[in-house]
């Protein structure tokens, strides 16, 4: 119980995806203007996020490992060089999935979140997650654990960004710093505050 | 006409860069910017992703349906990714451990996606092809550019040579070890941005809200 807490713990402050790995960056600096949107993104990220992860986990062990495919009678095919493309599927039709359903089950969920549905399968803080799984050999549990926190470490780097950026917008800023430019410096520096968990070990 | 081939390909590189204008496939920029030597790594493989992904999707632009297209591009793009991760890890294991996640992250980069969805799927294979390619090069330019400063600075050295030799080493130079740290890559990619629109100021961002002065009575 002690070592989730420890992961989680790691995976939401100390290797936030987006401000230590920059991983989903081109939505976290496109849709980062509004507090409630952002919200939105970090939430659907994070149940994506926590869906994924684990489900990788299972194609990882059960089929692509070498050896996995033992209880199918071929114990010496090693698939790991097809990983990329499973995990992009298994991302693109979970997301598929969760959207329709959303769609017949919880309509106002999906009128919250429906927009950024698809915008999640290209992110790339998804498939990083199931990339840094498949690299660190997270066990079953393990997945499941730093998927949720992970997903959350992001939404939590968003909406923060977001805060900020809310009230940058009313500041006098050089021109070409205008936009882009100053969003960046913003996330450098919230990035060297997230540094300063680095040391945090439970 | 070749005239025009050379336009695209030199168009992204100032004028239309993907990474300072068109806000695409940021996250490796920053991450993989701490030494030249693998920010020119991933500059050729994102360029021949770009550049292929683009070719091979613009040639069956003409038969894919639209409803599945983002798939179809998605299993292209996968597939030449896979055979860059392939390469990579037979002839350059230690860049390609470096690099780790992010060679499989050129998947979801959005420079190649936003390519094949924004020019492939309406022009012909050869100037896809090219497209891509000047696509790619704007991003590499981007990415040599941050290595370069955040390599000689942090470390004092150029694809990994000594250039300014450092006090441990028992040379003068104190590095700035903020650089090889993630943060310093916001820092630089900002600035930059605000170079490239001191120079073309026709990329400046509107303003949402205009300070107005008090006029003195």
């Amino acid at each position: 119980m002690e070592a989730y807490l420890a992961l989680a713990v790691k995976a939401i402050f100390v290797e936030n995806l987006a401000l230590s790995f920059f991983l989903g960056m081109c939505t976290f600096i496109a849709v980062s203007k509004k507090i409630s949107t952002a919200i939105g993104l970090g939430i659907s990220v994070m149940i994506v996020q926590s869906i994924t992860v684990p489900a990788n986990n299972l194609i990882l062990t059960y089929l692509l490992a070498p050896g996995a495919l033992a209880w199918a009678g071929f114990s010496d095919v090693d698939l790991t060089f097809l990983g990329l493309i499973s995990y992009i599927g298994v991302i693109a039709a979970l997301v598929q999935i969760l959207e329709m359903v959303l769609d017949k089950y919880f309509p106002p969920l999906y009128n919250a979140l429906g927009v950024f549905l698809p915008l999640i399968t290209v992110n790339c803080a998804i498939l990083g997650g199931s990339l840094f799984m498949v690299e660190r050999g997270y066990d079953f549990g393990e997945s499941v654990v730093y998927g949720v926190s992970s997903g959350f470490g992001w939404a939590l780097a968003i909406t923060a960004m977001a805060g900020v950026r809310e009230k940058l917008k009313y500041s006098d800023i050089p021109d070409g710093l205008q936009g882009l430019g100053i969003t960046f410096v913003t996330a450098g520096l919230m990035a060297m505050a997230f540094m300063s968990f680095s040391g945090v070990k439970l | 006409m070749a005239h025009k081939r050379r336009e695209m390909l030199t168009d992204p590189l100032v004028d239309n860069n993907p990474i300072t204008l068109q806000v695409l496939g940021i996250c490796s920029a920053l991450a993989v910017t701490s030494s030249m030597q693998v920010a020119l790594v991933m500059t050729i493989a994102v360029t021949l992703v770009t550049g292929f992904s683009s070719m091979f999707i613009s040639v069956i632009r003409n038969h894919i349906p639209s409803s599945i297209r983002i798939i179809v591009q998605m299993v292209i793009i996968a597939s030449l990714v896979i055979l860059v991760d392939q390469v990579l890890k037979a002839y350059a294991f230690e860049i390609s451990k470096t690099l780790s996640v992010f060679v499989g992250l050129i998947i979801t980069n959005c420079i190649v996606m936003g390519r094949a969805e924004a020019f492939a799927m309406k022009n012909p294979p050869l100037d896809s092809f090219i497209d891509g390619v000047g696509n790619g090069l704007g991003y590499g330019l981007i990415l040599m550019l941050v290595g370069f400063i955040r390599e000689l600075f942090g470390a004092g050295s150029l694809f990994g040579i000594t250039v300014l030799p450092t006090v441990n080493n028992g040379g003068w130079y104190v590095p700035n070890g903020m650089l090889l740290l993630p943060p310093s890559a916001f820092f630089i990619i900002g600035l930059i941005i605000w170079a490239f629109r001191a120079w073309k100021p026709s990329q400046v961002e509107e303003r949402e809200y205009k300070i107005q002065s008090v006029e003195a009575h």
